[in-house]
């Protein structure tokens, strides 16, 4: 993909059957590349970087708001948020790990539920426009954090031995099998799941993004001569895809917490 | 505009560092506040909210229980109330019975009484009369002897024991022929 491809995505003067000979600006890799916004001592300070850190002071702004001065008899904005906390809470943390043993982990996943939907919505919100979360860092730091946290839980529960049982899914009364399903459950689980865990976040709003866009510059590329009609399709594809992506936003998010929950649960369970 | 105009492209599954760091503290904030500040705070606010309603329930369990032990005293009251009420009516009809089969039998003594009154009236009556004929007749009889007999039949006492032989016979005979 070019330099100059990549430009013409704004090119307001390129559209289909137009004579400047430029074909459709199709979204690519280069959708998820910005250019540093301003640069201190070579850190390079980006849109994205941006984005997160407003992510942030949205969560606590909203939450300090809602829970700052809890009542007991609450008021609208604090009903709010105890409807978002108690669904993590109770909705996710308890339903996978019990309340003895998911209490202790319910400030990790309500902070990462709402960090990670934030991240999300921002894919449809004007001049924002770019869910954080497809950039895979921000998912790859989250998904170590649940993987540290998850894998020394299973070693201080369980101890060094019990641990890796716990991890290979060790059984004796599994006979000479036994060693194949070790080597594939610890491969499943210390090598892959961090992997999936960050990429499931990342694929689907990097993929969810990529059509946001298309649809758009489509819309856009399409209106011209006859082919209007077909700019009004487009156009009415970018307005379904915004509401599939609220769904998928908040899906993700709540995928994420669940699998996380679900591994912490596993590192807590007894030998199975 | 914005886009980053590269010739060379990362694959996008390889994170940047920068990045990573970026996100780590974003979201480090995020948890920061969570777990130390925000959460607690909610925490203690469900917690009274809980107890609060808590309490409110076992006030009104507590006000229900009473409720029902009085209900269940007042019943109970009113049971015995009602018995004493039977009861006493019971009494008082018994009381009657016996009060009319006394006067009854009160009735009956007395009128046994005045009749055996009336009776010893009667008998002493009879006895005086019979006395005071015995007399009258003893001294008509001797007055009409005398004069039959032209003889002073004075003597008293012996007229008298005359007499009442003859009056005794006269009733051994009445005695005997009854």
């Amino acid at each position: 993909m070019s330099a100059d491809q990549t430009q013409l995505a704004f090119d307001w003067s390129c559209r289909i059957m137009s004579d400047n000979g430029c074909g459709f600006p199709a979204p690519g890799l280069h959708s998820f590349l910005f250019k540093p916004m301003f640069t201190v001592g070579g850190f390079e300070f980006n849109k994205v970087m941006l984005l997160a850190l407003v992510t942030t002071l949205l969560v606590v702004t909203f939450f300090t708001l809602a829970f700052g001065k809890a009542k007991v008899v609450p008021g609208k904005l604090q009903m709010m948020g105890e409807a978002g906390y108690d669904f993590v809470r109770r909705g996710i943390v308890y339903e996978t790990m019990g309340k003895k043993d998911g209490e202790k982990y319910v400030p990790l996943m309500v902070s990462l539920f709402f960090f990670i939907w934030i991240m999300n919505v921002w894919s449809v919100i004007p001049l924002a426009q770019f869910p954080v979360s497809s950039i895979i860092a921000y998912p790859a730091v989250l998904s170590a954090i649940v993987y540290v946290t998850w894998v020394s839980v299973t070693f201080k529960r369980h101890g060094f031995v019990g641990g890796w049982k716990n991890v290979t899914g060790f059984d004796n009364s599994l006979g000479p099998v036994k060693w194949l399903v070790s080597a594939i459950e610890l491969f499943s689980n210390l090598l892959v799941r961090p992997f999936t865990h960050a990429v499931r976040l990342f694929a689907n709003m990097f993929a969810g993004h990529l059509m946001l866009v298309m649809f758009t510059v489509a819309s856009w590329y399409l209106l011209n001569s006859w082919m209007i009609p077909a700019a009004g399709v487009s156009f009415a594809m970018t307005m379904a895809m915004i509401v599939f992506e609220l769904f998928v936003q908040a899906v993700q998010a709540y995928v994420f917490v669940l699998l996380a929950c679900s591994y912490l649960q596993g590192a807590l369970a007894e030998h199975h | 505009m914005i886009q980053l105009a590269a010739g060379e492209e990362q694959s996008p599954l390889i994170p940047p560092g920068p990045e990573l760091l970026v996100g780590t503290i974003a979201f480090a904030i995020v948890f920061f506040f969570f777990w130390k500040k925000l959460l607690p705070n909610i925490n203690k606010v469900l917690e009274q909210r809980r107890e609060a309603i808590e309490g409110g329930i076992e006030k009104a369990e507590a006000a229900q229980t009473e409720a029902q032990s009085v209900l269940e005293q007042y019943k109970a009251q009113l049971a015995e109330a009602r018995h004493e009420a039977a009861r006493l009516r019971q009494e008082a009809q018994e009381q009657g019975a016996q009060l009319i089969a006394e006067m009854r039998s009160e009735g009956q003594r007395q009128r046994e009484e005045i009749i055996a009154a009336g009776h010893a009236q009667i008998a002493a009556d009879r006895k005086a009369a019979s006395q005071s004929l015995r007399q009258d007749v003893g001294q008509l009889a001797t007055t009409l002897a005398g004069k039959l007999v032209g003889e002073s039949l004075e003597d008293h006492a012996r007229q008298s024991r005359t007499i009442d032989r003859f009056l005794d016979e006269l009733e051994e005979k009445a005695e005997a022929a009854r």
